[in-house]
């Protein structure tokens, strides 16, 4: 398939990924003022939103390649290029991320009070990172961002977690990490086969069904990991439990994006006969997710373990969208990307500013805050309406095209699917019943409303809410193109499907030859 | 006809604002907006009502809501017989009730959260039947779950308000997984979900089967099942019927909006949406009825063993959906929106019979106690006329609106062309006779006798209530009259304008008469009406004697039935099941296999085992490396006399 490139005369998409890092370099040399870091640090952000912008307003919807495009010689032994663009897949994933490291700036202002300066920088560069997973159309420079966003995350976890801190950032490092070496093995391969590491280069490569099938496993495991899919999902509860609420916002908001954006990006665009044939098991471990990520939300008795794991059933209807290989499903996982980064950041936010008033996680500590803080409750009632799914909230329309097109393609796995909506309205409400409802818990007796900062950090949130809610077109109106062309060359692709049995004997063969 | 978008936008625009500015601006001014915005949805429906009835019609996309790759729908309006006159109905009996509700919920401190929530409430019912596709029907559908969540949920303080809110969105969402999938299925079918071409196209599904598991089923059959299941929730049939008598927490205007006019009439409504799809099929219509059935008798059952003057209406309303629901499933669709129709009048006025009550009572422990009652008609005169009238009225009694809307359902189940007509018809008589039983109870033992409750009471008088919540009593007694008169029957000399206005969307029932019967139509048509009639008399006069004549009487099933009796006062152990069957095992599930087990152990265990694993291996490797050379030169001797040893001998 040929991609057709939309070069842009400014660099944008450098300007969007390297301001948070030249704003990280300044925060080196600024004196240790909290007061101005946290500043300095907010400007920077709100700048990198406003410079993110323009992608949202002058964004040509009609088209269905790259744009944006920078590209710049960069290795040249190696045929490695700096080379940068965004298509309607990518395009929304930037844009959520210069808006949620505002709200992260925003939501630690108070909670973060050591090392303030150093938790900044680990924020600004993990920003910048995840920007640069997103606009890398060159696989070099794509798994370098995608590893390089590991260590200020790292850090920023086991700097600035909870008391198992230490313990939850080495298997959120390892897991990553297993996955990621696997990639990198499919990648140094794609290289020798192609002779480049551009992208668009190697989509037109039309491997070989058993190469497909090989390097679809490979990428697999990086994404799987990351997304994460069950059962590679153990490292979530623990990192999301541990990290400061920032770390929580990112984390859900952006970084496990990134395995469901790799999905798209790669496993089907480089291995589209592997992804067709391999449609079955992805869909089964995409229900299992669902369902089992749901159910187990019923066995939580912490708050954030409660939302990571509905992180991972939430996750399991994007998954189960982008395999169902359905035009509408796949604009519909998109989009819950989107909602699921809005939806679920908003809830850690608000687990966070409870949490700073009370630090307790045990959901048996609260009790009755509808009372005591009324104004949060609202809030948080929004965002676990638009949690379970319910129509007028952006939740909605997400998980109703993804269970739609899953059941165009696969009606099992849609019915499936659609349990998740009983069993996600069954945690979520039990959830809202235990901590707003009922007496007043004593412990929580008293506590202050949200304050205006928070309230500020918290009603874009609401009002992407609502927005995408009642009037999703100009966000779906972004996919429409990219993701016709992307199915179009999966669905054309061709190739013969040799039977797994066969290539693993061939694999055997070849590590231990006879 | 553009002008009815605003029918429903009127009340959304008035919650809006009652919500925010509520707490700290409007406060006890909060009923002024959506007062008015109610009333005037009541009259642009009122208007549009006239203009249906005048001929015109609508159908049109307000903006596009979603539309995907193939995927298109809007926020759209369809303006026929049969939405206008839901919209009619639903802004008519809300407005009085929002009026009612500004006397009953004076000094409640949430005052501004009640009227923005009843506001929204108001606006998702009439999004959801102004409609022109599933989508918008869906998000109405949903919306006046999440209304209810929160009204039934409204005294969030006490447990069992919080436990009842959130049964009852659970339990719809089991419905909507059905009715979600029943959409999907339309869209799959036809590749559109509006109505207009769903429903033109339907007859070409007409012999389509697909196979479910093995078995070939009608496609027909499963959409219509699929989509009943939504029914099920919302308008509270068997099996999912429990979340209604729960319900009762919420505050009593809310029972009433319940009930009578927005959400639980939803589900009957959308069954005579789609009457087009169901009646493809012989198995789906035979469900409805049958679902219609049990739960007509079972909550009849039930009703007469409760002293909740709340939760015994609220079983009447699940039998009267019943009713409703017998009438759908044999193609008498029209028949049950004329029950929905008189029914939402007499069963907002018990509703609001019954807070008035309570709000005489309300320095009792537990104001809703009927055994703590009797004799109130003499403090309360207005109040008892009106709730004597949707008594007689709901029990059948010639001349008020119930008699017409069920003789009606009788009678054309009787002569119905299903093969189930017959069975409809003999569960129809035998309810109205339990109906009129227990709707008079309820009467005898609130109204008549004498007082008993001056020891809960501390010395307060019981009252009437204040204008604000009697005048709305009265106007909705002229309701559960006159609103009968609008179909009555030719053989009673009518003309049947009710049937006849909806005749345009639902058609008209297949009569299905023995040939030796014909010309002894209105013979039988007469003699099934008496027999009806003579039921609910002889319930009545059963009420009579054993609440009023003969109190001792009131013993009798307790003492000599008790098994039977503990069974109905028990509601057939519905939630004692579920709970056993469902509730306990998910969660034994969550937290023992799940939890315990498979995550903790199983992925946990290869989780953290697998560096383990290494760790030990790299321990017990390192020991090779001791350091000794001895060792060293041994472990090489060995190898180098294993390799010779394998070359010589192959």
């Amino acid at each position: 398939m040929e991609v057709a490139l939309r070069m842009s005369d400014f660099p944008l998409l450098s300007l969007i990924i390297w301001l948070p890092v030249v704003g990280s370099l300044v925060l080196l040399a600024l004196p240790r003022n909290d007061r101005l870091i946290r500043w300095f640090t907010l400007v920077v952000a709100v700048a990198d939103f406003l410079v993110s912008l323009p992608l949202f307003f002058s964004f040509d919807k009609s088209f269905s390649g790259m744009q944006f495009v920078e590209r710049h010689s960069w290795i040249k032994a190696w045929n490695i290029s700096y080379f940068l663009g965004v298509d309607g897949i990518s395009v929304l994933l930037v844009l959520l991320s210069t808006l949620i490291t505002i709200l992260c700036v925003l939501i630690s202002w108070e909670s973060v009070t050591e090392k303030v300066k150093e938790f900044h920088i680990a924020l600004l560069l993990t920003s910048a990172a995840m920007i640069g997973v997103f606009c890398s159309l060159d696989l070099f420079l794509f798994y370098l961002f995608w590893e390089a966003m590991l260590i200020p995350m790292y850090l920023i976890i086991g700097i600035w977690g909870g008391p198992n801190r230490l313990y939850a950032t080495i298997k959120f490092f390892l897991y990553t990490l297993v996955g990621s070496v696997l990639m990198l093995v499919g990648i140094i391969f794609l290289y020798l086969q192609a002779g480049t590491f551009n992208i668009l280069e190697i989509m037109k490569l039309g491997l070989p069904y058993k190469f497909q099938f090989w390097l679809f496993w490979a990428f697999f495991a990086a994404f799987a990991v990351k997304v994460p899919m069950w059962p590679v999902h153990t490292w979530l509860p623990d990192a999301h439990t541990e990290a400061p609420t920032a770390g929580s916002v990112i984390l859900a908001g952006i970084l496990i994006k990134m395995g469901a954006y790799g999905f798209l990006r790669f496993s089907l665009a480089f291995f589209p006969v592997a992804a067709k044939s391999m449609m079955i098991p992805m869909l089964v471990l995409s229900t299992i997710a669902i369902i089992y990520g749901g159910i187990i939300c019923l066995a939580q008795t912490d708050l954030k373990r409660l939302i990571a794991y509905s992180s991972v059933s939430h996750m399991g209807f994007i998954t189960l969208g982008i395999f169902s290989l359905n035009g509408n499903a796949v604009e519909g996982a998109i989009l819950q990307m989107i909602n699921h980064g809005i939806v679920t950041g908003a809830l850690f936010m608000c687990v966070g500013i409870v949490y700073d008033r009370t630090h307790t996680r045990a959901i048996k500590d609260y009790g009755g805050l509808a009372t005591v803080m009324p104004v949060y409750a609202a809030f948080f009632m929004v965002f676990t309406l638009a949690s379970v799914g319910l129509p007028g909230t952006n939740g909605f329309i997400g998980e109703f095209l993804v269970l739609l097109g899953t059941f165009t393609s696969k009606k099992w796995a849609a019915v499936l699917g659609t349990t998740g909506i009983i069993i996600g309205a069954t945690y979520m409400l039990r959830l809202y019943q235990q901590v707003f409802f009922q007496e007043v818990n004593p412990k929580v007796a008293g506590l202050p409303d949200i304050k205006m900062r928070e309230f500020i950090a918290l009603v874009p949130m609401i009002l992407l809410v609502l927005w995408i809610g009642f009037y999703p077109t100009p966000f779906l109106g972004f996919m429409h193109e990219s993701v016709r062309s992307l199915l179009e060359h999966v669905h054309n692709a061709s190739g013969d499907i040799t039977p797994v049995s066969e290539i693993i004997k061939e694999g055997i063969n070849v590590v231990i030859p006879s | 006809m553009e002008y009815v978008i605003w029918i429903p936008f009127l009340p959304l625009i008035a919650a809006t604002i009652t919500l925010i500015f509520g707490k700290w601006y409007i406060r006890k001014q909060a009923h002024w907006l959506p007062c008015i915005a109610v009333f005037g949805s009541f009259l642009l429906s009122f208007k549009a009502l006239l203009d249906v009835i005048g001929g015109a019609r609508a159908n049109f996309d307000l903006y596009s809501w979603v539309i995907a790759d193939t995927f298109h729908a809007a926020v759209g309006f369809q303006i026929d017989p049969l939405s206008v006159l839901m919209l009619a109905m639903v802004s008519f009996l809300s407005f009085l009730i929002h009026v009612y509700s500004i006397g009953y919920m004076e000094d409640d401190p949430g005052y501004y959260r009640f009227f923005a929530y009843i506001s929204l409430f108001t606006f998702s019912m009439l999004m959801l039947v102004s409609a022109n596709n599933f989508l918008q029907l869906f998000f109405g559908w949903e919306a006046v779950g999440l209304c209810s969540y929160l009204l039934i949920g409204f005294w969030y303080q006490k447990k069992s308000a919080a436990d009842a809110a959130k049964k009852a969105f659970i339990v719809n969402r089991f419905g909507d997984f059905g009715f979600a999938l029943g959409v999907f299925l339309v869209f799959l079918t036809f590749g559109s979900i509006y109505y207009e071409d769903v429903f033109a196209r339907v007859h070409e599904i007409a012999h389509t089967t697909v196979n479910v598991l093995g078995v070939e089923v009608l496609l027909a059959t499963l959409i219509a099942v699929l989509l009943f299941c939504g029914a099920m929730g919302k308008s509270a049939q068997f099996p999912l019927h429990v979340w209604l008598p729960d319900a009762m927490e919420g505050p009593t205007p809310v029972s009433a909006l319940i009930h009578a006019a927005t959400m639980v009439t939803a589900g009957v409504f959308m069954v005579c949406r789609c009457h087009e799809i169901f009646e493809l099929s012989h198995v789906a219509m035979a469900i409805v009825a049958a679902a219609g059935m049990i739960t007509c008798f079972m909550a009849a059952t039930i009703a007469p063993t409760q002293f909740d003057i709340k939760r015994v209406i609220a079983y009447s309303t699940l039998s009267q959906l019943g009713y409703m629901f017998m009438a759908c499933g044999v193609g008498a669709f029209a028949a049950g929106m004329f029950h929905l129709f008189t029914h939402a009048f007499f069963k907002a006025l018990l509703f609001l019979g019954a807070g008035s009550v309570m709000h005489a009572m309300h320095h009792a422990p537990d104001p809703t106690d009927m055994r703590y009652m009797g004799g109130l008609r003499k403090y309360m005169p207005i109040t008892f006329a009106t709730f004597l009238i949707a008594s007689l009225s709901i029990s059948g009694i010639p001349g008020l609106a119930g008699f017409f809307s069920k003789d009606e359902i009788l009678w054309l189940s009787f002569v119905s062309e299903y093969p189930w007509g017959k069975l409809v018809w003999f569960v129809g008589t035998v309810v109205a006779g339990l109906t009129a039983f227990y709707s008079f109870r309820v009467v005898f033992m609130t109204f008549f006798g004498e007082f008993r409750g001056k020891e809960v009471l501390h010395g307060h008088e019981p009252h009437e209530s204040p204008s604000v919540m009697t005048i709305p009593l009265m106007i909705l007694a002229v309701g559960a009259v006159v609103t009968g008169w609008l179909g009555v029957p030719h053989v009673l000399g009518g003309h049947n304008h009710f049937a006849k206005f909806l005749e345009p969307v639902l058609g008209h029932p297949h009569i299905n008469l023995p040939y030796w019967l014909y010309g002894k139509k209105e013979w039988i048509e007469l003699f099934l009406m008496a027999i009806s009639v003579g039921v609910g008399v002889l319930g009545i006069a059963v009420a009579y004697v054993v609440y009023v004549k003969k109190p001792e009487l009131q013993r009798l099933i307790p003492e000599r039935y008790p098994a039977l009796y503990r069974y109905l006062y028990n509601k057939w152990y519905w939630d004692e099941i579920y709970d056993a069957t469902i509730v306990k095992p998910t969660f034994f599930t969550a937290r023992s296999i799940v939890q315990g087990v498979v995550d903790s152990i199983l992925i946990e265990g290869v989780v953290n085992g697998l560096p383990d694993l290494i760790r030990r291996g790299g321990e017990s490797l390192r020991r090779l490396q001791n350091g000794v050379v001895q060792t060293y030169a041994l472990i090489m001797a060995t190898g180098a006399a294993v390799v010779l040893l394998l070359v010589y001998f192959f």
